[in-house]
């Protein structure tokens, strides 16, 4: 006789979760999605048919006309590419600074009330109002663009950055302190993932602020005297009352920002905090 | 019959808290948490520390693992004053968060291998499968944290300190918050670990049933500060004995000690 049977580990409990019962495409995402965005267009196309003043409001397919033309003949897509550079230039400087600014108030207790004054007080300043005194200091220029995306992502970001790693759960901190890590290897192993789903969301609203101060801050001058960006294009043309040019601009705008927000930041969540269950 | 049960070895102390006195430092002040309380362990010995809540038993934990200093006293690890955490002392804690949610389980027990014990990824890989068989959990070897239940993080997160093999385990109420049932099997389970592996081991609980089923020897702690109350040596008692009069005795003795003759106070 043995009674080591009931000795065996349970492995009950040890069922892995169930997949999800198979979509068909009419129930995905994505489908419903290109569903919102066609009758957009329809609606659009329709009002303006209605309206019959391309003047003041050009038809969908009269932009999309628009839009093929400007970046055969008037350059759109090297504008574009001359306002996400600069755009990249400001986003990785304030990158850059925030992890400075975290670091020192992670270290010490004064240049964290620092930290925390020092974006209660810039946060709520929109960047494009410092534009004119960064035109005073830095001239029409490359500069003054980059400083206001300094200021417009560093705050946000540095601000989300350090809640992240405020919050990071006393069990994570405990197993890292556990295994002796110290120093870099405990902020990288441990302290960084944990606060992903911070630094992603800081990531995502720095690129949306970002993105709209550049825009608004082309509006008043190009990115430099010979080269304009996308807000300068959106500009010159309603200058010049080319309406359908204004919405194919405005159209670059968002078909800019989604390609950020889905081709970008989204496989970046789906590969990590989606994946762990971490997102808040 | 099953093989008799690993009794204390005398000789081969591993693990010493010499005259310990801890503090517990509030926003308003410190709050004397342990006072005075010493004890060895003995290799292969599975040391409990018992008492209510409030009678420090975590907190020595935590003073063993090095996370907190003593405001008096010293733990010694193999002769050695402990100064500051290290994998030679892994914890498995109550949360069931401690599992890390970015790795997977595999990833979870290969991590402390291979950052803390110097091995390679291969090495650490098949040393973590291991372990995780050991707990049962083959199949989940590949599963993020979120996916398990609770039963199964608590084995993952003994898994993961038994690969490790430190001088000392320390667990701090890793069943608490399971249901009944899986606290039942976990418990069972940690035993035939014990007598597979001989582990060192230091307990923490306030379930009496728990500490006399799981323990070789008991370290009773009263409460406001801690302080030590008995010791009972519980190595004659094993999973057979649950329920016995034998069991029921020493059950009801060590709630006479902890609450003073009060009868139906146990957990």
């Amino acid at each position: 006789m043995t009674d080591q049977t009931a000795d065996l580990p349970a492995v009950a409990d040890a069922t892995p979760p169930s997949s999800r019962p198979r979509r068909t495409f009419t129930h995905s995402v994505a489908f419903r999605r290109s569903a919102v965005l066609l009758l957009l267009a329809f609606l659009w196309q329709s009002a303006a048919d209605w309206a019959a003043n391309p003047l003041l409001l050009p038809s969908f397919t009269q932009t999309m006309a628009a839009l093929c033309d400007a970046i055969l003949h008037e350059h759109l897509l090297t504008a574009i590419v001359a306002s996400l550079g600069v755009l990249l230039k400001g986003y990785l400087i304030a990158l850059a600074l925030a992890v400075v600014l975290v670091s020192l108030a992670i270290a010490n207790i004064f240049l964290r009330e620092a930290l925390l004054t020092l974006t209660a007080m810039f946060n709520p300043l929109p960047a494009i109002a410092l534009l004119p005194l960064a035109m005073l200091w830095f001239g029409l220029g490359e500069m003054s663009l980059i400083f206001v995306l300094v200021h417009s992502v560093m705050w946000p970001f540095a601000l989300a950055t350090f809640t992240g790693f405020q919050s990071v759960p006393e069990a994570h901190r405990l197993v890292g302190r556990n295994y002796g890590l110290t120093g870099p290897r405990y902020v990288a192993h441990i302290l960084i993932p944990s606060a992903l789903p911070s630094i992603i969301s800081g990531l995502k609203i720095g690129w949306a602020f970002a993105w709209r101060t550049l825009i608004a801050a082309e509006l008043v001058f190009g990115v430099s005297s010979s080269q304009g960006g996308l807000g300068w294009f959106i500009f010159r043309n309603r200058n010049e009352l080319f309406t359908d040019k204004v919405f194919a601009g405005l159209v670059s705008v968002i078909l800019i920002g989604l390609v950020v927000e889905f081709g970008l930041f989204r496989v970046l969540e789906n590969a990590t905090v989606r994946r762990w269950g971490t997102q808040g | 019959m099953k093989p008799a049960p690993t009794s204390s070895h005398p000789g081969v102390t591993v693990l010493e808290a010499r005259r310990l006195t801890l503090d517990y430092v509030t926003e308003t002040g410190s709050v004397r948490a342990v006072e005075d309380v010493s004890f060895t362990v003995a290799k292969g010995e599975r040391l409990v520390l018992l008492g209510p809540s409030g009678c420090g038993k975590s907190t020595i934990l935590k003073a063993i693992a090095g996370f907190i200093r003593p405001t008096e006293g010293h733990v010694f690890l193999e002769g050695q004053a402990v100064s500051k955490p290290g994998p030679d002392r892994l914890v498995v804690f109550q949360e069931f968060d401690q599992l890390l949610p970015w790795k997977t389980v595999r990833e979870n027990v290969a991590f402390p291998l291979t950052v803390a014990r110097g091995k390679s990824k291969g090495e650490a890989r098949r040393i973590a499968d291991q372990a995780l068989a050991k707990v049962g959990l083959t199949r989940a070897l590949d599963a993020y944290p979120r996916e398990l239940s609770g039963g199964m993080k608590q084995r993952a997160a003994i898994a993961r300190a038994l690969a490790a093999a430190p001088d000392v385990l320390l667990m701090d109420e890793p069943f608490a918050a399971l249901d009944a049932l899986t606290r039942t099997a976990l418990q069972n389970d940690l035993l035939d670990l014990a007598n597979d592996l001989n582990f060192t081991l230091v307990f923490v609980t306030h379930a009496i049933e728990e500490a006399v089923l799981l323990g070789t020897r008991l370290h009773l702690l009263s409460a406001h500060p801690g302080r030590t109350l008995a010791t009972f040596d519980t190595t004659r008692f094993g999973r057979d004995s649950v329920g016995t009069p034998a069991f029921r005795d020493i059950v009801r003795n060590i709630n006479m000690t902890l609450f003073g003759g009060a009868t139906g106070a146990a957990a």
